[in-house]
């Protein structure tokens, strides 16, 4: 079974190489080679999930054979491989439910750049997820947020090229930051390469030395990567960039890329820094306080909102928020309700940017909510695909979002003195997202005079495409939300494996 | 805090440096600014990986005089991470520049401010 241990190498560079290869093909041709790669890459990632689920172990890989600091290295334990299935299956479901939407909107001749950021883009995620050095995972990061700031700036609208200078801006701010911070630990330490700089740590804890630098260092790093992950109070790019990009863009923007920092700096917190030295810092309570700020603040900010993509934009503030409360929260079941937050946003809010697409297709291109009465009739499988984010998002059971919720207030409770706050919030939190997105859904199944929308643009509705995304991401919902119990023992697996 | 301050002065540089970028590229109005801004603050951080890989008296790892004593010469690996941090900082501001560029003709001006309030003008 030694070949297995060649997947995530496989992976990483399978999707580079078919960004070089698309950049010679024909569009069509682009197209479905992009297609096949991600499918290789997510069953590949799968078979990597299933053994080490089966063997409990994990292994690092030597890059041409050459030890560290010579070479590089990648790790990879359950939890990496689950996470590599999943930001692929979800880039998959979002690159194939938006590709209509991309052929009106993308000029005919940016096709294939639009496939080469896509195959960066993956390429970056899965290298965030296995790199065991913590330079490659910067150089990563910065290539990650050139193909975020391509992808949103492929459509060439003057609002596009705003928000994607925006984002670029509040980017680099959390790049510098991330780069100064990992030169000053290996500065402090010696080392680039995750377990030796947390032997280094552990040592330098114990004999009390570089406090000061420590802490500043590792309150750098966590800004860097809490600003690019949209934490509040650095939002501020989030909406312009997740609502006027091309559909698939805003999908895998809002549910994969702010995720693999996150996933980064989950491994910062176990792999490089060790949690105990972590939690020493105290930087956990102000995740908690961000987080649950950002909770309240992006619901009230998305019920006020009057454009149905940038509504579901400012939910991503308020989820990004339930991921960094839960790190606050700091307990071992806290994490893993982020860690599952992070599947069940994911899969929830691509599916919630596709189905919106179809809705405001069927209401003559408007994202305004007046103009999407009855949109649900018009086109159906767009109209069931959102009402099942709905429910995801705001908690019912049997869908993703209601397991994270109940994992969220498990560890609340559980946690010293953050009791109170916890529960308060998270409750004050689903009532919000009941408000905006059941608004949502009592408005698109609310009849309307169909005639009235009847010459308009229908090509979705027959969208055979469209349709089967559409039923792929609610079958992913569905299988988080029914059958949590393997995914939460995996998770509970990979971080046991990480410290 | 004194003493240490000034035997390490080029550090405190770095530091400098790094803000003044940091500061520009946060709080400029005219973009090509902000990307001064960005590369000072990057420049910055790349003096300070310098500074820490330099040990006076020692040479770049290049076998001279057949000297092959380890105590010679320098680590290489933070001038390698220098000069693949260069390279990232370069492709990010070609990215910058085209992108100011493709504003530039759409608005006719560098301002960030400005461009916004003719992007919500448009708009109404």
């Amino acid at each position: 079974m030694d070949f297995i241990r060649n997947f995530p190498f496989f992976s990483i560079m399978l999707s580079m190489f078919s960004g070089i290869v698309t950049s010679m093909l024909p569009k069509r041709a682009a197209k479905w080679l992009n297609a096949v790669m991600i499918s290789v890459v997510s069953v590949l990632s799968l078979i990597l999930m299933i053994y080490l689920n089966r063997t409990g172990g994990h292994f690092i890989y030597l890059m041409g054979h050459f030890p560290a600091p010579y070479g590089n290295e990648i790790r990879a334990g359950v939890l990496e491989a689950m996470m590599a299935a999943f930001f692929s299956v979800i880039m998959l479901l979002s690159v194939l439910g938006g590709h209509k939407k991309l052929d009106e909107e993308v000029d005919e001749d940016r096709h294939n750049l639009y496939y080469i950021l896509v195959d960066m883009m993956l390429s970056s995620l899965l290298a965030l997820v296995y790199t065991n050095d913590l330079f490659t995972a910067y150089v990563f990061v910065e290539i990650n947020t050139i193909s975020a700031c391509g992808m949103i700036m492929i459509r060439r609208t003057g609002k596009t090229y705003v928000a994607a200078v925006r984002y670029m801006i509040m980017s680099l701010v959390g790049s510098g930051l991330l780069l100064l911070g990992i030169s000053m630990l290996y500065d402090i330490t010696g080392h680039l390469l995750m377990s030796d700089i947390k032997r280094q740590i552990t040592l330098i804890a114990a004999s009390g030395r570089y406090h000061v630098p420590l802490q500043v260092t590792i309150t750098l790093i966590c800004v860097g990567l809490a600003i690019k992950s949209a934490l509040f109070p650095f939002h501020a790019w989030l909406p312009d960039a997740y609502g006027y990009s091309t559909i698939s863009s805003a999908a895998i923007l809002s549910s994969l890329v702010s995720k693999g920092y996150i996933f980064l700096l989950i491994k910062i917190i176990y792999r490089v820094v060790g949690y105990d030295a972590f939690y020493m810092t105290g930087i956990l309570n102000v995740f908690f306080v961000f987080g649950l700020t950002g909770m309240i603040t992006g619901s009230i900010r998305a019920i006020r909102e009057n454009d149905i993509r940038r509504m579901i934009a400012y939910s991503s503030i308020a989820q990004v928020g339930y991921i960094y409360m839960g790190f606050g929260l700091a307990n071992q079941i806290g994490m893993e309700a982020s860690i599952f937050q992070i599947l069940a946003h994911g899969a929830t809010k691509s599916l919630l940017f596709i189905a919106a697409i179809g809705l405001t297709d069927v209401s003559g291109f408007s994202r305004k909510f007046a103009d999407l009465t009855g949109a649900g009739y018009r086109n159906r499988i767009a109209g069931i695909g959102f009402l099942v984010g709905s429910l995801s998002m705001v908690g019912v059971p049997m869908f993703s979002g209601f397991i994270s919720k109940l994992l969220f207030a498990e560890a609340g409770i559980l946690s010293e003195g953050k009791a109170i706050p916890t529960l308060v919030v998270l409750a004050i939190s689903v009532i919000l997202n009941a408000i905006y997105f059941m608004k949502t859904c009592i408005r698109i199944y609310t009849p309307a005079n169909y005639m009235y929308y009847a010459s308009d643009n229908l090509q979705f509705r027959n969208e055979l495409l469209y349709g089967i995304t559409m039923i792929g991401f609610i079958a992913v919902n569905l299988i988080l939300g029914c059958l949590s119990q393997p995914f939460l023992d995996m998770i509970h697996a990979g971080l046991g494996t990480f410290s | 805090m004194g003493p240490n301050l000034i035997s390490n002065y080029s550090e405190a540089a770095a530091m400098i440096l790094f803000v003044i970028g940091f500061s520009n590229l946060l709080l400029q109005q005219n973009l090509i600014k902000k990307i001064i801004g960005l590369n000072v603050m990057d420049s910055a951080v790349y003096l300070f990986l310098t500074l820490k890989g330099y040990i006076r008296g020692r040479v770049a790892p290049i076998i001279t005089d057949g000297v092959q004593s380890v105590e010679s010469y320098v680590n290489p690996i933070p001038a390698g991470l220098v000069l693949t941090g260069i390279v990232v900082s370069v492709s990010v501001s070609a990215l910058m520049l085209s992108l100011t560029v493709q504003l530039y003709k759409r608005f006719h001006t560098l301002n960030l401010d400005e461009i916004s309030t003719r992007l919500r003008r448009e708009e109404q």
